[in-house]
């Protein structure tokens, strides 16, 4: 067994040092968002920062109690977890508070708990469960099929408060299956969807499919030799006319207008700086202003005053990129993406495949996060409100990603251990 | 399970990739375009004009004519309006819920996160009421603005006023002006606007999303100071005015006094004047339309736009231009039959039967015939041909300033009607004619229009035996007192000094000498030489028109009254200037009570029911025995 000593020993510090970074760089950053420079103090703990503060420390305290925690604790308990998880978000549906449209909270004294943050960790370990049982095979139908149950259930749950930015988030397991031997073409259908989504919204669908018969054609001619792959592609040219309309449809006759505006000034369809566009436009002129080495701590004109709205939660990466410039922006994102490798190298050097999986569901879901929130920030991703992982303001959502992650961390510390 | 570990490669690839195209897009909007950086200034830097205060005017002795007073702008930010009682609002600022509902609705349309005006230059007393409650609405407050305030309410004319720039103005002023600004539209504001309107600060103040100000860009490295208007020492003299003011109430006409050594304007009044004080303020619009609509046209500066033909106050620039071409000396005499023969049939009608009359006499007892024979040798007997005659006495007589514009700092001067040799030719169809076909403009009739500026300026001219500087109404320009050149330069009008003499003594035989036309208006210790007129009106009762400078040696003014529709030179304006001379040369008036009264309360306005009373004794005899009457002079066609 395992004594205190070699539990810190065999914990990855390398994640534990980035993982603290990118908290500190948040923190300065949320200071630094609702600094008012009329009023100058530094520990306050009535303003956000302040909160954010008490956020980090008890979230580095529940990291370090999960590191004491037994690791097969998780395996064995994920049912748990996971079935808490949906009656929370059942629950939320009934008495929580709805705030900005969404009813995704419930309020307990002073903070406030959104279940849907804590939806991620739990449906991580379930599915780690599941696919890792020695009788599942990816490639089966059925196994599939169960994967994509796991994920959906909280998923439409938390559709319904309607938070779609957060539901989304979930569909970034794709590459957990993906690495478990979902069959790459699942990956090449999903790129090749959205390429359609974005050029079906874009354009008129009759040009759209014209274009997509000379392509098909075009295959068609050069594997004239292949009939498996004419197939491949006579079924394919198909289902991408089918998706052509139904997207057609759906964004001309389901989707809300506030979200069809969305996605209309980020396609350049629409130009309008004050109204729909308004928060995207802010938020590039406050990174924009930054240049390369960024106006200085707490120099920041566009996000000191007001102009990116949500500043220090969904779009804190403004008052990185406005005020640490290129330079500051780079750090960031390598910490972000020296993260996602290393969560990765770890994934792989589990002998369980339990970790291992779960690993790759934290890599997703923070990949994800990291990159629809500064996607979104600097105009690549229509404004989906998600937070970015650590920097964001927040009690909940910093918790959660710090669950995540410190589950990994200990599972890996235990991987010499007995499987 | 590890069969599809090379998945891993993928994975981190995609990892990489998206990573990298996060930061080609973040090098290009940070690094590569400034575009945003261009739009955050935008965002956040508002530039705020510093408005200075407008240059102060005063008068010869310093004495304030318009100063400057603190008026407050209720400004109001709609969206951060909160409810609030309107009623007494309304109450506060003195306006009705209607008017409230409206401006609100302005504000709102125009933006509902930026100050606009609610309501323009409250008083100072509805301020004080409204600053205490101030807390108690949310959303408005109140901006500091500097309105113009005339003490004594003089001067109307000469000062002119300002108000809001037009668009017009704001298109052509380079961008010095903004919507709102003010500048000046008449008078001095207009023509000394860019000493007096100062020079603008800037303040770079930064704000936030809502608008609100949160200190100043850069700690205000590239704010700017406003720099105040100069002040203007006007040449006005206030008493003076305020007495001219005075005198031409309810009569129609003007006032100016010229100091002859330097061609400062002592005093300048247009009658019906108004009190400056009404284009200022929230009336101003209203008041503006009641003056436009008046019919007396007090909105009209007749000291210089009003064009009278001068009557026979031009018997004075006859006379001197006659002696300088030669045609005539002092001694020369002309018998007065009671008219001038000219033509074949053209009688020139005079007052009386003056006899064997020299030029002295000619000009006390203002002898038409006199002049009839005096033009008729300059123009026919004058060695040429009468057309260049007429040319050569049009030259001399526009040297006195006749004809064109003085080029007083005033806009809007007019130049007055000095005819050329071609409108007669034109009008007789051929260059052959000769004095008598223009007879009337020996006695100062027809075709000639002299504004009471030029008036006042020929006899500043006769003051000073031959030379005349520029009339002026601004004497020093801000601390260092500058003289603008233009009027330090000497201007000749063409008559040799000796020549003055004589004339002047007529002219002092007017005032001084029992029998002279303005023998009423003798002022006890000073000798005013002066010259009546009366001037033909074909719309009504003649005007009243008298000129004249005092004392005779080193004379300090010289004076030009015109009162419309008020008979004889006279009755009316001689006695006005009387009291203005008296009253600026030994600052007090020794005249009695009723001689004064009987001006003061005189209502020569058209149409006026009370009828003026005529002067008592002496003065009624005068009008009786020695006023002047100029029949009508038809000019007979062959």
């Amino acid at each position: 067994m395992n004594n205190q000593r070699s539990l810190f020993f065999n914990v990855d510090w390398f994640i534990i040092l980035t993982y603290l970074a990118l908290c500190i760089i948040g923190w300065f950053n949320i200071h630094a968002a609702v600094y008012d420079p009329e009023n100058p103090s530094i520990i306050d703990l009535d303003t956000n920062y302040g909160k954010q503060l008490i956020f980090i420390v008890s979230a580095v305290i529940i990291g370090f109690v999960i590191l004491l925690l037994d690791g097969k604790f998780f395996n064995a308990f994920s049912p748990v977890f996971y079935g808490v998880t949906l009656l929370l978000l059942v629950v939320v549906l009934i008495i929580g508070r709805n705030v900005g449209g969404n009813q995704a909270w419930i309020p307990i004294g002073n903070f406030r708990l959104q279940p849907s943050e804590f939806a991620k960790f739990a449906t991580c370990l379930l599915l780690a469960r599941y696919l890792s049982s020695s009788t599942v095979k990816v490639q089966e139908i059925k196994t599939q099929l169960v994967a994509a149950m796991i994920i959906l259930i909280p998923t439409a749950l938390i559709l319904l408060q309607p938070d779609a930015g957060s539901a989304l988030t979930f569909s970034s397991l794709i590459l957990v299956l993906y690495r478990e031997g979902l069959s790459g073409y699942f990956l090449v259908i999903e790129g090749l969807a959205i390429l359609l989504f974005i050029l079906t919204v874009l354009y008129n669908k009759y040009y759209v499919l014209l274009g997509l018969m000379a392509v098909v054609g075009l295959l068609v001619y050069l594997f004239r030799k292949n009939r498996k792959m004419i197939t491949v592609f006579a079924i394919g040219f198909f289902f991408s006319i089918l998706f052509v309309f139904s997207v057609d449809f759906a964004y001309n006759s389901i989707l809300k207008p506030h979200q069809k505006n969305r996605i209309d000034v980020i396609l350049g369809k629409v130009n309008d700086p004050r109204g729909v566009g308004y928060n995207l436009n802010q938020s590039k002129i406050a990174i924009g202003s930054g240049g390369m080495w960024g106006k200085g701590y707490l120099q920041g004109t566009q996000t000191k005053y007001n102009f990116v709205p949500e500043q220090s939660t969904d779009f804190i990466f403004c008052t990185v990129g406005e005020e640490w410039g290129f330079a500051g922006c780079s750090v960031v994102i390598g910490l972000y993406l020296f993260l996602l490798l290393r969560i990765v190298v770890i994934a792989e050097r589990q002998r369980s495949a339990f970790s291992r999986i779960y690993g790759y569901g934290v890599a997703s879901i923070l990949f994800f996060h990291f990159f629809i929130n500064i996607g979104m920030t600097i105009g690549l991703i229509p404004v989906i409100g998600i937070p970015l992982p650590f920097l964001s303001y927040g009690g909940s959502s910093l918790w959660s990603f710090t669950i995540l992650l410190f589950i990994l961390l200990k599972l890996d510390s235990n991987r010499m251990g007995i499987i | 399970m590890n069969s599809f570990f090379a998945r891993k490669f993928v994975v981190q690839g995609i990892f990489i990739v998206i990573a990298i195209i996060l930061l080609a897009r973040l090098f290009y909007i940070q690094v590569i375009t400034d575009e945003y950086i261009l739009s955050a200034e935008n965002n956040v830097i508002r530039r705020l004009p510093v408005y200075p205060a407008r240059g102060v005017i005063l008068d010869r002795k310093e004495k304030i004519l318009v100063q400057n007073e603190p008026v407050y702008d209720l400004m109001v930010i709609p969206r951060e309006v909160k409810p609030f009682d309107t009623l007494e609002f309304c109450k506060l600022i003195g306006i009705d819920k209607a008017r409230f509902d409206r401006q609100f609705k302005k504000a709102k349309s125009y933006s509902p996160y930026k100050a606009s005006i609610f309501e323009k230059q409250l008083s100072v007393q509805i301020y004080a009421s409204f600053q205490e409650r101030l807390s108690d609405f949310s959303g408005f407050f109140v901006q500091n603005r500097t309105v113009r305030r005339y003490p004594d309410s003089l001067g109307a004319h000469f000062l002119g006023y300002i108000g809001e720039v037009n668009q017009k103005v704001i298109a052509n002023s380079n961008g010095f002006y903004n919507q709102g600004d003010y500048h000046g539209i008449t008078g001095v504001e207009k023509s000394y606007e860019e000493l007096l309107r100062g020079q603008r600060g800037v303040q770079n103040l930064m704000v936030d999303a809502l608008n609100r100000p949160k200190g100043h860009y850069a700690d205000g490295k590239y704010d700017t100071v406003a720099v105040a208007g100069e002040h203007m020492i006007s040449s006005l003299d206030k008493e003076l005015q305020g007495l001219g003011e005075r005198l031409m109430k309810n009569k129609i006409g003007s006032i100016v006094a010229i100091e002859p050594a330097t061609g400062e304007i002592l005093s300048f009044v247009s009658s019906p004047g108004y009190d400056p004080n009404l284009m200022v303020g929230r009336q101003r619009g209203n008041n503006y339309m009641a003056l436009l609509n008046d019919k007396y046209k007090p909105m009209f500066v007749r000291p210089i736009q009003a064009e009278y033909p001068p009557g026979s106050i031009f018997k004075v620039v006859n006379a001197l231009v006659a002696q300088q071409f030669g045609v005539i000396n002092d001694k020369t005499l002309f018998f007065c039959p009671g008219g001038y023969r000219y033509g074949r049939r053209g009688w020139m009608g005079c007052t009386h039967v003056h006899g064997a009359t020299n030029l002295r006499r000619s000009i006390q007892g203002s002898c038409n015939t006199y002049y009839g024979y005096t033009y008729a040798r300059m123009i026919d007997q004058a060695g040429m041909r009468p057309v260049n005659a007429y040319k050569r006495w049009r030259n001399a007589v526009s040297a006195f300033g006749i004809g064109s514009q003085l080029g007083i700092d005033l806009p809007g001067e007019r130049r007055g009607l000095l005819p050329t040799d071609e409108l007669y030719t034109k009008r007789f169809k051929s260059d052959k004619w000769g004095s008598s076909y223009t007879i009337s403009l020996s006695i100062g009739q027809g075709e000639l229009g002299i504004t009471p500026l030029q008036m006042a300026n020929v006899m500043a001219i006769v003051a000073n035996r031959g030379f005349f500087y520029k009339p002026h109404l601004i004497k020093a320009i801000g601390d260092k007192k500058v003289v603008k050149d233009e009027f330090t330069i000497k201007n000749d009008a063409g008559i040799d000094p000796k020549y003055f003499e004589a004339v002047i003594q007529g002219m002092s035989d007017v005032v001084n000498q029992g029998g002279g036309t303005g023998y009423y208006s003798k002022i006890t210790n000073i000798e005013m030489c002066g010259k009546t007129g009366t001037v033909q009106n074909p719309h009504g009762k003649d005007h009243s028109v008298f000129v004249a400078f005092a004392p005779r040696v080193n004379p300090k003014i010289a004076i030009a009254v015109v009162v419309e529709n008020a008979g004889f030179g006279s009755t009316w304006s001689a006695p006005i200037a009387s009291l203005m001379v008296e009253k600026y040369l030994t600052d007090s008036i020794s005249r009695p009570k009723y001689y004064i009264d009987r001006l003061l309360e005189a209502n020569l306005l058209p149409g006026a029911t009370v009828k003026p009373k005529a002067p008592k004794k002496a003065g009624s005899d005068t009008v009786n025995t020695q006023g002047e009457i100029n029949k009508p002079i038809a000019l007979t066609t062959r």
